[in-house]
C-alpha cells in the first residue's frame, strides 16, 4: 500500500495541477466583468463591468456576424468531415486489400505536412477559382484529414464481421451496413471525432485570416485578435471576447467528454 | 463451379465498394495536401515580387542560409520544440499514471479539470496569457505582493520566450494526458497488482509496465506534439507577436510575414516552408525508429 505521506503528496500534486488548470479560465470569466484597469491590476473576483463590456464589445466589432459565420463553419466542416471520412475509415478497414493498404500508408504521409507548407499555394489555387472570403475555401483544406480517417480505420476494427454478413443476408446493401449499423454501433467514436473536428473547425485561426479578407466573413477568432488593435487595449472587453469564444467549444467538450475518452480508448488500441 | 464464379464477382462488387467509400477522402486530401505541396516544391524555385514570378533555381535556398532572420525564427522554434515537448509530456504521462489508479478518488473531477484548457482555441488562450504576463498585469502584482521585483516578461528575449513556452504547457497537457489514459484503459489494472505483490514500487512499475506498455500512445504524442511545435503560429502572432525584435517569432510566423504582409515573396516563403516540412519528416522518422528499437 502506499505510504500516507505519498499519498499526500500525490493529492497535493493534483490538486495543484487542476487549479493551475482552471485558474486562467477563471481569470477570463473575472476579467469578462471588471473593468480593464481592473483586470490589469489583477482583481481576482467577479464585477459588475459585464454589460458595460458587453456594449463596447458590440460596438467595436460585429459579434453577431463573427458568431453565426464560426458557428455555420464549424457545423457544415464537422458534419462532412465525419462523414467523408468515417466512410472512408469503414472502406479502408473492412474491405481492406493490398492496394487500399498502401493508399493508406500514403495518406498518413500527408500528416507530415506542414500547414505553412501548402498554405500559399492553396490561397493562389482559391484566388484563381474566385474562392476568397467563401465558407468552401474555409473547408475544403481541412474536410478530408489522415488522422479522422485513422481513427474511423482503427474503430472499423472492432466492428464485427458476422455482423456484417448477416446483414448481408438479410438482403441490407453495402451502404446501408455503413449506415445503420456501423454509424449506430460507433457512437463514442463519433463523439470523439466530432469533438475534435468541431473544436478545430471552431478554433483555426491562421488559414481564415489568410482567405478572408472582408468584415462580412469574420470568424470568433478573427474578432478576438482584432479587438487588440488600436492603441491601448481594454482588457475587460477582451476578456469578453475571449469568454464568448471559448463557450461554445467548452460545451461541446462538457457534452461530448464520456463518449470522447471511450472514442480515443477505441482508437488507440 | 457456378457458385465459385458468383463467389468472386461478389467479392469483385464488394472490393469496388470499398474503392467507392475511399475515393472522396482520397481524392481531397490529394487535391487538398499533395498538389498544393508539389506547388510549393515548384514555386520555391521561382523568385519575384507577388506574380511576377519567374524561374530561380536555388537562389531561394541559398537566400535562406544567409537570412539572420530565418535563423532566429529557427532557433525559436526548435527552443521550443526541444524545452516544450518533453517537459508537457512526462508531466502528462506522471499526471496519467497517478489519474489510472484505481483507489484514487475525485479522478473524474482531476481528469476534468487538467483537460479544460483543452476547450479553449489557441488565439483566446494566447490573449489571456498575455494579459496576465502584461507589464503591470497579475503576475507582476503578484510578484510585487510577495516583495519581489516584476519583470518585464514581454521587454526580453528569454522571459518572452518562457511565457509563449508557459502558456504551450497550459494548454496542451491535458490533452495528452487523455491519450495517455486512453492507452492506460488497454493494460489490464491487475498487472499492476501483480506487481504491487511482488514487491514493485510505484517508481517500478512506471517504468517497467506503464512506459514499455504505452510506447505505441507515447510515440503517436511525441509525433503529434513535434508537429505541432513546429508549426507554432497563433501564440507567435497573438501572444507576444513575435517580440522583443524577432526574439520569439516562430517560422510559421515569418512564413506567413514573407507571404502575407507588405510586398509578397511566395517564392521565398515557400522555399521556407519546404525546410519546415523536411524538419517534420526528419523528426518523424527519427522518431519511428527510436520508437522501433526501444
Amino acid at each position: 500500500m502506499m505510504s500516507k505521506g505519498k499519498k499526500f503528496f500525490q493529492y497535493a500534486f493534483l490538486t495543484i495541477v487542476s487549479l493551475l488548470s482552471v485558474f486562467p479560465l477563471y481569470y477570463m470569466f473575472c476579467g469578462a466583468t471588471n473593468k480593464s484597469t481592473d483586470v490589469v491590476a489583477g482583481r481576482l473576483y467577479p464585477g459588475g463591468y459585464l454589460v458595460e463590456n458587453f456594449k463596447s464589445l458590440i460596438a467595436n466589432q460585429d459579434l453577431a456576424r463573427a458568431l453565426f459565420n464560426s458557428f455555420r463553419n464549424a457545423i457544415v466542416l464537422t458534419f462532412l468531415a465525419l462523414l467523408i471520412c468515417s466512410i472512408a475509415g469503414y472502406g479502408f478497414e473492412i474491405y481492406h486489400d493490398k492496394g487500399k493498404d498502401i493508399v493508406m500508408t500514403i495518406l498518413l504521409m500527408a500528416m507530415m505536412i506542414p500547414f505553412a507548407a501548402i498554405m500559399i499555394p492553396l490561397f493562389r489555387m482559391f484566388s484563381t477559382m474566385k474562392l476568397t472570403n467563401t465558407m468552401t475555401a474555409v473547408m475544403l483544406p481541412s474536410l478530408s484529414t489522415p488522422f479522422l480517417i485513422m481513427m474511423f480505420r482503427q474503430s472499423a476494427r472492432s466492428f464485427p464481421h458476422d455482423m456484417i454478413e448477416a446483414a448481408r443476408m438479410d438482403g441490407l446493401s453495402e451502404i446501408g451496413i455503413f449506415f445503420r449499423m456501423f454509424i449506430p454501433t460507433m457512437k463514442s467514436t463519433y463523439a470523439a471525432a466530432m469533438t475534435i473536428t468541431f473544436m478545430n473547425a471552431w478554433n483555426n485561426y491562421l488559414w481564415p485570416k489568410v482567405i478572408l479578407k472582408t468584415n462580412e466573413s469574420i470568424t470568433m477568432p478573427m474578432l478576438v485578435a482584432n479587438l487588440l488593435g488600436g492603441y491601448s487595449v481594454d482588457y475587460g472587453m477582451l476578456m469578453l471576447g475571449v469568454f464568448i469564444c471559448t463557450v461554445p467549444t467548452a460545451i461541446v467538450f462538457f457534452c461530448l467528454q464520456k463518449s470522447f475518452a471511450e472514442g480515443i480508448t477505441g482508437s488507440v488500441k | 463451379m457456378k457458385g465459385s464464379g458468383k463467389k468472386l464477382s461478389l467479392e469483385r462488387r464488394h472490393n469496388l465498394t470499398g474503392w467507392v467509400f475511399l475515393i472522396p477522402a482520397t481524392a481531397l486530401i490529394a487535391w487538398m495536401s499533395f498538389y498544393p505541396m508539389i506547388q510549393a516544391f515548384i514555386l520555391s524555385l521561382q523568385t519575384g515580387l507577388g506574380i511576377n514570378l519567374k524561374f530561380g533555381g536555388l537562389t531561394n535556398y541559398t537566400r535562406i542560409l544567409q537570412d539572420a532572420t530565418f535563423r532566429q525564427c529557427l532557433f525559436n522554434t526548435i527552443f521550443y520544440l526541444i524545452i516544450q515537448v518533453p517537459v508537457m509530456l512526462i508531466l502528462a504521462l506522471i499526471l496519467a499514471s497517478m489519474l489510472n489508479n484505481k483507489h484514487l478518488r475525485f479522478k473524474g473531477l482531476f481528469r476534468t479539470m487538467i483537460f479544460l484548457p483543452c476547450a479553449t482555441s489557441l488565439v483566446s488562450y494566447s490573449m489571456i496569457f498575455r494579459s496576465m504576463f502584461a507589464n503591470d498585469g497579475l503576475v507582476n502584482t503578484l510578484l510585487r505582493g510577495i516583495g519581489m521585483e516584476p519583470v518585464m516578461w514581454f521587454a526580453n528575449a528569454w522571459t518572452a520566450r518562457a511565457v509563449i513556452i508557459i502558456a504551450l504547457i497550459w494548454r496542451w497537457t491535458g490533452y495528452n494526458m487523455v491519450f495517455y489514459l486512453a492507452g492506460l484503459q488497454n493494460i489490464e489494472y491487475s498487472v499492476y497488482e501483480a506487481a504491487k505483490i511482488d514487491g514493485a514500487s510505484p517508481r517500478q512499475s512506471f517504468f517497467k509496465i506503464t512506459v514499455p506498455l504505452l510506447k505505441p500512445t507515447i510515440l503517436l504524442t511525441a509525433i503529434m506534439s513535434t508537429n505541432g511545435t513546429l508549426q507554432l503560429f497563433d501564440e507567435s502572432m497573438n501572444l507576444t507577436n513575435g517580440g522583443p525584435g524577432q526574439a520569439t517569432m516562430t517560422l510559421s510566423h515569418y512564413i506567413y510575414n514573407m507571404s502575407f504582409v507588405q510586398s509578397p515573396n511566395f517564392g521565398y516563403s515557400a522555399a521556407m516552408s519546404i525546410i519546415v516540412l523536411i524538419m517534420v519528416a526528419v523528426l518523424a522518422v527519427i522518431q519511428m525508429k527510436v520508437g522501433d528499437e526501444r
